[in-house]
């Protein structure tokens, strides 16, 4: 996948997760927590839905790598190009 | 060989379904009754749809508030906000001797009712506010005496047990008080947050939690009662039903309460725990006008005739000195309800209607009936005159229909907020686990599946 698919497939799960939010105006620089007040609940979802979908593994330690849209996709770039 | 079983369909057992199912386990909900929906359940009689519990659903936020149970359990659930079809309350009250303190879903309105009788605790009330346990620090001090702490902010008698009132009858399994994380919940989930209804009442809800799940893959069997858990070397490895099959598991789940659990796993096993003694009748009257008809406009109404409130067991079937009043009616729709209904709870002995031999019980229903109607009427206009219908449930229903010991709807005093129990496998969601209510018990359900089903 591209950085640009990646993108796509983390904004698909984000509007399953939160479906009342229009997406179309996520800042990708901003950090998720702030613009759609994502607790940890939230992003252990994120996680779950990644492993669900793409069969990709993230350890607890480096989900700090899921801030903003930008640093999701450059972490999850080597992990998902391959697909 | 299931990953997870889920003992019961009620609410706590169906969120906990659909997150598993979600995240593809192989998950089967037994049920033993034969509808889902446990103390929130429906019925349909003499033609008419009636719910079991709902009078209506707390910890309601308006479209787009981000934070808060409700909020939560949308995302983990994903629902969209208006997928349940949420109406707010028109406005609802306290009733006490000579006073009343009105309130709604913004909380500026009690506020300035308290700033208005109490001018006094206005300071301390804002203080109680901000001493209140969040929802994600729940359980990490427990045995903390809710009346104790208000203690410190709220100086009159009367405050303390109007603000009590609502609270105890929506959430405590404690008598005369309340655990501080229980009073905190039901504190924001009702004076913070507020009150709401599905127009279609509570099967709405339900079919779309059924549905989901068992799109997800899902299995869901009622009339198939769990008899005991299976289990070796301190771990559940099944369940065996009532009629004597086998289901094995890797993982049991249970929303059946701590004590009628633990006693599924050894008869003996739950002694040293006390059940709850908390029990409720409810009246239900059917009406030929709509209630603000004869100028009864309140979405519901929490009465006490006497100079204490009273919360605990009473001596007789009923205790009439106090109760709560609902009318499914007074929400802001945009079109009236097809049936219109008076709902009444009043603190009920377990015991003692259990006892009745058959004759008798539905005797004392009918009695009964005639003096919570009669209660109810010093409080808000009388509507004896319109009923057409009526229905009554008493703690013998509920433990009937529901398992739960004692009839005890808000299960036992001391809850369980790890959701742990002495078996490794096997945990606890719903009632006993901490939050009661619709919304408390779906959380309780997501949070319990999430922390131990599936991670790994
Ligand atoms: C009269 C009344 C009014 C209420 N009003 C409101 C209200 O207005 N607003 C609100 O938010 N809440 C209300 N509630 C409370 C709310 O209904 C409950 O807190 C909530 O539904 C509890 O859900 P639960 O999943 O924890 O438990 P339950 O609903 O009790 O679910 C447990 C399920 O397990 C099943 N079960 C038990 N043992 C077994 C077994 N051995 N094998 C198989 N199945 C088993 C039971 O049949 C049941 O279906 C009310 C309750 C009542 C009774």
């Amino acid at each position: 996948m591209t950085p640009a698919e990646i993108r796509e497939a983390v904004l698909n799960i984000l509007e399953d997760i939160t479906p009342d939010e229009d997406l179309t105006q996520l800042k990708d620089d901003v950090p998720f927590r702030e613009q759609l007040e994502l607790d940890s609940m939230d992003f252990l979802d994120i996680v779950m839905e990644l492993r669900k979908r793409y069969r990709i593994q993230i350890p607890e330690d480096e989900y700090k790598n899921l801030v903003t849209m930008d640093s999701t996709v450059k972490y999850l770039t080597p992990k998902m190009e391959n697909l | 060989m299931y990953d997870t079983i889920i003992i019961g369909a009620g609410m706590s057992g169906l969120a906990a379904g659909v997150r598993l199912a979600h995240y593809d386990q192989k998950v089967c909900i037994l049920e033993r009754h034969s509808v889902v929906g446990g103390l929130n359940s429906y019925y349909r009689q003499r033609g008419r749809n009636h719910d079991v519990g709902l009078h209506a659903v707390t910890n309601f936020q308006p479209k787009g508030v981000r934070k808060g149970p409700l909020a939560r359990l949308l995302k983990q659930l994903r629902l969209a906000w208006d997928e349940l079809g949420l109406v707010p309350q028109s406005g609802s009250s306290i009733r006490f001797p000579d006073l009343t303190l009105r309130f709604n879903n913004d909380f500026a309105l009690l506020e300035s009712e308290i700033r208005k009788r109490f001018p006094k605790e206005t300071d301390g009330v804002q203080k109680l506010i901000g001493a209140l346990v969040d929802y994600d620090d729940l359980g990490k001090t427990v045995n903390v005496s809710a009346r104790s702490v208000v203690k410190e902010y709220i100086k009159s008698p009367l405050l303390t047990d109007m603000l009590f009132c609502p609270l105890m009858y929506y959430g405590s399994a404690i008598e005369d008080d309340m655990d501080f994380n229980q009073f905190s919940i039901m504190f924001r989930s009702i004076f913070l947050e507020g009150f709401a209804r599905p127009m279609g009442g509570v099967r709405d809800l339900l079919r779309k939690l059924v549905n989901r799940f068992k799109e997800d893959g899902g299995e869901l069997r009622t009339k198939a009662g769990v008899k005991r858990l299976l289990q070796r070397d301190n771990q559940v490895y099944g369940v065996e039903l009532d009629n004597g099959e086998i289901i094995e598991s890797r993982r049991v789940l249970s929303s059946a309460g701590w004590r009628e659990t633990l006693g599924l796993c050894n008869p003996d096993a739950s002694k040293q725990d006390k059940p709850g003694q908390l029990a409720f009748v409810e009246t239900i009257s059917v009406l030929d006008k709509q209630p603000k008809q004869f100028g009864h406009n309140d979405t519901i109404v929490f009465f006490n005739d006497s100079p204490k409130f009273a919360y605990h067991k009473p001596d007789d079937l009923v205790d009439l000195r106090s109760g709560v009043i609902c009318s499914p009616n007074n929400f802001s729709y945009s079109q009236p309800l097809q049936d219109n209904v008076i709902r009444i709870t009043a603190l009920a002995n377990f015991e003692k209607w259990h006892g009745l031999p058959q004759k008798e019980y539905a005797l004392e229903k009918l009695r009964w009936y005639d003096r919570i109607a009669q209660s109810a009427a010093r409080f808000v206009p009388d509507f004896r005159g319109s009923v057409i219908d009526t229905d009554m449930f008493t703690p013998t229903t509920i433990t009937r229909f529901t398992g739960h010991e004692n009839g005890a709807i808000y299960g036992a005093p001391v809850k369980q907020y790890s959701g742990q129990t002495p078996i490794k496998n096997l945990y606890v969601c719903g009632t006993d686990q901490g939050m009661v209510g619709i919304i408390g018990s779906l959380v309780s359900g997501i949070t319990i599946a999430n922390q131990y089903c599936l991670q790994n």
